[in-house]
């Protein structure tokens, strides 16, 4: 049992720190600027730092592995006062956008997790949703319906 | 000898000056913003990313703009900077089975499943210049339909069911990474992957269509072409656990290819794989091509001394950073290499002026 819900945790830390790294900084950023107490202060464990990580393809999409090419990425992990420490990874090279991310890491393991997840996660998730099911609307109406105009033995 | 020459600051801060002034323009025209390029000439974005081989849509657009347009200064901009990255690791690999797919085709099959969707694609357009676009016409919204949120399959997956097409090899092994060591020949398939990936669309294009032409013919049919969204996943060592760190756009060419078969292979379709970074179908079906023309030792194939098989050859001028530092630095100031060929050129004149001389003499 105590290992079970300790995978759903991970599990579930693991779709949030996704879903943060994934945020447009500046929605992140709107969402965290309404909280009210508003972000905690926070010491730093690890000051944002922007490096590279090697996207790998796999030869046929499903075979032996490949180097792609880098994105850029900004990490950075930070404790609050109460001990909790937040991590983040997210796209990009915004130095806030990860901190903010961090704190909300941080957050999400304590007693705020609930609010948090409304107020932040859940908008997010769900803009993010909206966004792929448009851009996926937009496929589906250049998909071919092939019909047959005539054929040749008659 | 060597002569230090010094003087030409004065020249060369007022060229970066003017050039400064010309980038901007004509002043009573707009300044374009990093987001409008980045928005707005979004191909020219992806290929800088590409060819710069670093995943950053604004800092490609800031390139651009800085490069006055000129894409090979855009891509040797993020070259650059991409070097002062420090690494912090390697992603897992992208799985594309599972792209949010904006397009998928497929030259093989007419019905496949997932369906023919050609997105958002110059395919079918005619090739006439729009005035509509110069008069600032307002777009109207794209048509939607039913939204299909099912990751589409693989083609190749339908062939390899029935054993038709050449397994794909699994393997965990890690994978050679040309920015970190240089480039040994004979280079395996993921490091060729890794050149083709970033290397210039023109020239890959041009040996990709060798191939086509006859020189080291390989029968090619796009099996698929797919772009769209991809998240990508990094193991976190102070997690413990593998999170999700972005998600990038790509496009995916496989390729299909005829195989006659070999001693120890049935007759079967080989495979040649394209993956880039952004939109740029080009570059993949062009990757395709090249990665299957430079497999022939692999598959058993003859060498008939195509430019397109010779791994050598064409991994190492695909490079368009490479190559226009080369080409380029021979611009600058050679003024005493110069002055010693000239020196040489003389004497050599002389003695030969020296000899005829000889000659008439003895005549």
């Amino acid at each position: 049992m105590a290992q079970d819900s300790e995978a759903e945790a991970t599990e579930s830390r693991r779709g949030w720190m996704g879903l943060l790294a994934r945020a447009a900084p500046e929605a992140l950023a709107a969402r965290v600027e309404a909280l009210d107490p508003p972000l905690p202060e926070a010491e730093w464990l690890r000051v944002p730092q922007t490096g590279g990580v090697m996207v790998r393809g796999q030869m046929g999409g499903t075979g032996a592995p490949f180097n792609l090419g880098e994105m850029t990425v900004t990490r950075c992990a930070l404790r609050l006062t109460d001990g909790t420490v937040g991590h983040a990874y997210v796209q990009g090279r915004d130095r806030a956008h990860a901190r903010t991310a961090a704190l909300v890491d941080a957050l999400m393991q304590g007693e705020r997790a609930a609010e948090l997840r409304s107020a932040v996660l859940d908008p997010l998730d769900a803009a993010e949703t909206a966004a792929h099911r448009d851009r996926a609307a937009k496929a589906a109406a250049t998909r071919v319906d092939f019909f047959t105009m005539a054929r040749g033995e008659d | 000898m060597y002569v230090a020459v010094k003087g030409g600051e004065r020249a060369i801060d007022n060229a970066h000056g003017w050039l400064a002034e010309e980038r901007r323009g004509d002043r009573d025209v707009a300044e374009l913003s990093v987001a409008q390029i980045r928005e707005q000439m979004a191909l020219a974005v992806n290929r800088v990313m590409a060819e710069g081989s670093l995943y950053d849509p604004d800092l490609a657009a800031l390139a651009i703009k800085q490069a006055r347009g000129d894409l090979i200064e855009a891509i040797f901009l993020i070259r650059a900077y991409r070097t002062t990255l420090p690494r912090i690791g390697a992603s897992r690999p992208v799985d594309t089975g599972a792209m949010r797919c904006d397009r998928r085709i497929s030259a093989t099959f007419k019905d496949a499943p997932g369906g023919q969707v050609l997105g958002p694609t110059f395919d079918y357009t005619h090739r006439l210049l729009d005035f509509l676009l110069e008069a600032g016409a307002e777009v109207p919204e794209a048509e939607t339909d039913e939204a299909d949120m099912v990751p589409k399959p693989r083609i190749t997956e339908y062939l390899g069911r029935d054993g038709l097409i050449e397994a794909e090899a699994d393997s965990d092994a890690e994978p050679p990474d040309m920015t970190r060591a240089p480039m040994a020949y004979p280079a395996d398939r993921a490091l060729r992957l890794q050149a083709l990936t970033r290397g210039d669309e023109g020239f890959v294009l041009g040996m990709a269509y060798s191939t086509q032409r006859g020189y080291g013919r390989n029968h090619p049919f796009v099996g698929e072409l797919r772009i769209g969204a991809v998240p990508v996943e990094m193991e976190v060592p102070e997690l413990g656990f593998a999170i999700e760190i972005g998600e990038v756009v790509l496009t995916e060419c496989e390729s299909v290819n005829q195989f006659a078969g070999s001693k120890t292979e049935p007759a079967q379709f080989t495979r040649g794989y394209g993956l880039v970074f952004g939109q740029t179908e080009r570059k993949a079906i062009s990757m395709a091509l090249c990665d299957r023309a430079l497999r022939w030792e692999e598959l058993g194939e003859e060498n008939v001394g195509a430019p397109a098989q010779d791994a050598e050859f064409v991994l190492s001028h695909a490079d368009n950073i490479q190559a226009t530092g080369f080409l380029e630095h021979i611009k600058l100031p050679h003024y005493v290499d110069f002055q010693s060929e000239l020196e040489l050129v003389r004497k050599l004149r002389r003695e030969a002026g020296a000899a005829d001389a000889h000659a008439e003499a003895a005549e």
